[in-house]
């Protein structure tokens, strides 16, 4: 009769112990798709700053209205790219950081641009943006390393395999068009 | 000499909890010696023990479910929104992205001195709060650095780690007090007459009793000593955490030398609060190089630490020497 026993309580742990480690590994699944589902969010944020940003120094800037419409291109390419895939996204999304890196060059050489209030609260909120975009990619990497060093080591790389949990890509930050921003002294 | 924050991280976390396991070993020690005094017996030490650690406890819970909004009443923190603080609450946002963790409630306290403090439970209940001083001298990635140490205590639940600790401290304390006053008012009068058989023997009891009134001097100095010897740890455990958040160990570096060259001293603080602060608010400039008796590591061990992840060379004794407020 004990042995039985003894061997019904080691199932009931065994048991236990893959539960709770399935348990984590879905959770550490779910965490990465929030991850990936905030860069998004970030994104979109900026595609809604620029059209504001781009009136607020249309009217002072008339000379420099190639690097506006540079600008205006780059969103409308990034919007669109959202919906071919993470690749063709990033590299839009980049070419879209080049081109407002550009503008801010641009926007030095303007007295009355650096002073006015609109102006450089909008230029807080693109900075802000930025980070945030960056920190949440960076977050993602984050989750997905805590996932993938979840399910190769011992004991759960015994669950992850038969359960269906495969290893997730890094973010890997596409290399941006090297422009040299065009600062025209007038 | 070069390394890595995980590296860093997981140091301090393995050397925390072994100091807190040092202080539960010091109070199970402690505990189990006064009850056999009391009692003869060893059940009364563990008696003793879980009744110190119940009261300390008890008298701890108004600090884990309010002590935020004291301490925050306390160092006359107002809190701000996007409204009147729009880039500070930006930054705050940056690193709670990075962090992965909620926007915490952002305080902002009247005072030239930089400092920072946060505090919560955990990283829902969590808040911040920043100087004025703090956000006069700090350029972003200075600030970015900072909160990233102060989320860190937060995101690492170091006001519950050090919380417990403080209980396990307390009971040291609140034994040893109950034991001497024992010992004052009833004497030596303390063996029980019942049970004369089951018991070890009068001459191990009195032994007892002589290295309980020892222990009862000694123990709560070494459990405080080894209280701090955490705080300290929680410390560079956070600014690991903050390169970790911010992957810019020179942010953090920059802010802890422009703080520790600022002489002035902070107002709200007080003995009371000065461990939640980014850095040794109470002591004068002079005598902020620490030792055991600090709840902050040596200014300079912390930059050291943080050049250690870019491998370049810790500080020389020039530099040192301004950072400690010795030249």
């Amino acid at each position: 009769m004990l042995p039985l026993i003894i061997v019904l309580v080691v199932i009931a742990v065994i048991v236990v112990f893959v539960i709770a480690i399935y348990n984590g590994l879905v959770q550490r699944r779910l965490r990465i798709d929030e991850a990936f589902a905030q860069i998004d969010v970030q994104l979109k944020r900026r595609h809604d700053l620029i059209p504001n940003l781009v009136n607020a120094v249309k009217g002072y800037m008339d000379f420099e209205q190639d690097v506006l419409t540079r600008v205006t291109e780059a969103r409308a390419n990034a919007i669109a790219a959202g919906a071919q895939g993470p690749a063709e996204q990033a590299q839009a999304e980049n070419m879209l950081t080049g081109a407002l890196r550009s503008l801010f060059a641009v926007v030095e050489n303007y007295p009355q641009l650096k002073a006015n209030e609109n102006v450089l609260n909008l230029q807080e909120q693109l900075t802000t943006t930025e980070n945030q975009i960056s920190f949440s990619r960076q977050h993602y990497n984050a989750t997905v390393l805590d996932y993938n060093q979840s399910i190769q080591t011992f004991p759960n790389v015994l669950i992850a395999g038969p359960f269906g949990f495969i290893k997730r890509e890094f973010f890997a930050a596409e290399p941006e068009a090297q422009e040299v921003p065009v600062v025209a002294l007038r | 000499m070069s390394t890595t924050f995980y590296n860093q991280i997981a140091a301090n976390k393995r050397q925390s909890l072994l100091l807190a396991i040092a202080v539960a070993a010091i109070l199970g020690v402690f505990g189990f010696v006064i009850g056999y005094a009391l009692t003869g017996r060893a059940e009364g030490g563990i008696a003793a023990t879980l009744i110190a650690v119940a009261v300390a406890a008890l008298s701890s819970i108004g600090s884990y479910l309010a002590g935020d909004k004291l301490v925050l009443a306390t160092s006359q923190a107002r809190e701000v929104d996007e409204q009147t603080a729009p880039q500070l609450m930006n930054v705050v946002r940056e690193i709670s992205i990075a962090a992965g963790v909620p926007m915490p409630h952002v305080y902002v306290i009247e005072d030239s001195a930089p400092n920072a403090f946060a505090t919560g439970r955990d990283p829902e209940h969590a808040s911040v709060a920043v100087t004025t001083g703090l956000l006069e001298k700090m350029d972003r990635e200075e600030l970015q650095g900072v909160l990233g140490h102060e989320l860190s205590h937060v995101r690492n639940y170091d006001i519950r780690f050090t919380l417990l600790v403080g209980v396990l401290v307390g009971s040291v304390a609140l034994l040893s007090d109950f034991f001497l006053r024992w010992t004052f008012w009833f004497g030596g009068g303390a063996r029980s007459s019942n049970d004369d058989r089951d018991r070890g023997g009068g001459g191990l009891q009195v032994f007892f009793f002589i290295l309980a009134i020892v222990l009862s001097i000694l123990a709560p100095i070494a459990a405080r000593l080894v209280q701090l010897a955490v705080s300290r740890q929680r410390e560079y455990l956070a600014d690991a955490s903050s390169v970790e958040l911010t992957r810019n160990p020179h942010g953090l570096e920059r802010a802890l030398e422009t703080i520790a060259t600022d002489r002035e001293v902070l107002e709200v603080a007080s003995r009371a609060t000065q461990h939640l602060y980014f850095t040794n608010p109470i002591k004068k400039f002079e005598a902020r190089a620490s030792g055991l008796m600090s709840t902050h590591p040596p200014i300079v061990e912390r930059v050291n630490r943080l050049r250690e992840l870019t491998g370049e060379q810790p500080l020389d004794p020039n530099e040192a020497a301004v950072l400690s407020g010795l030249d």
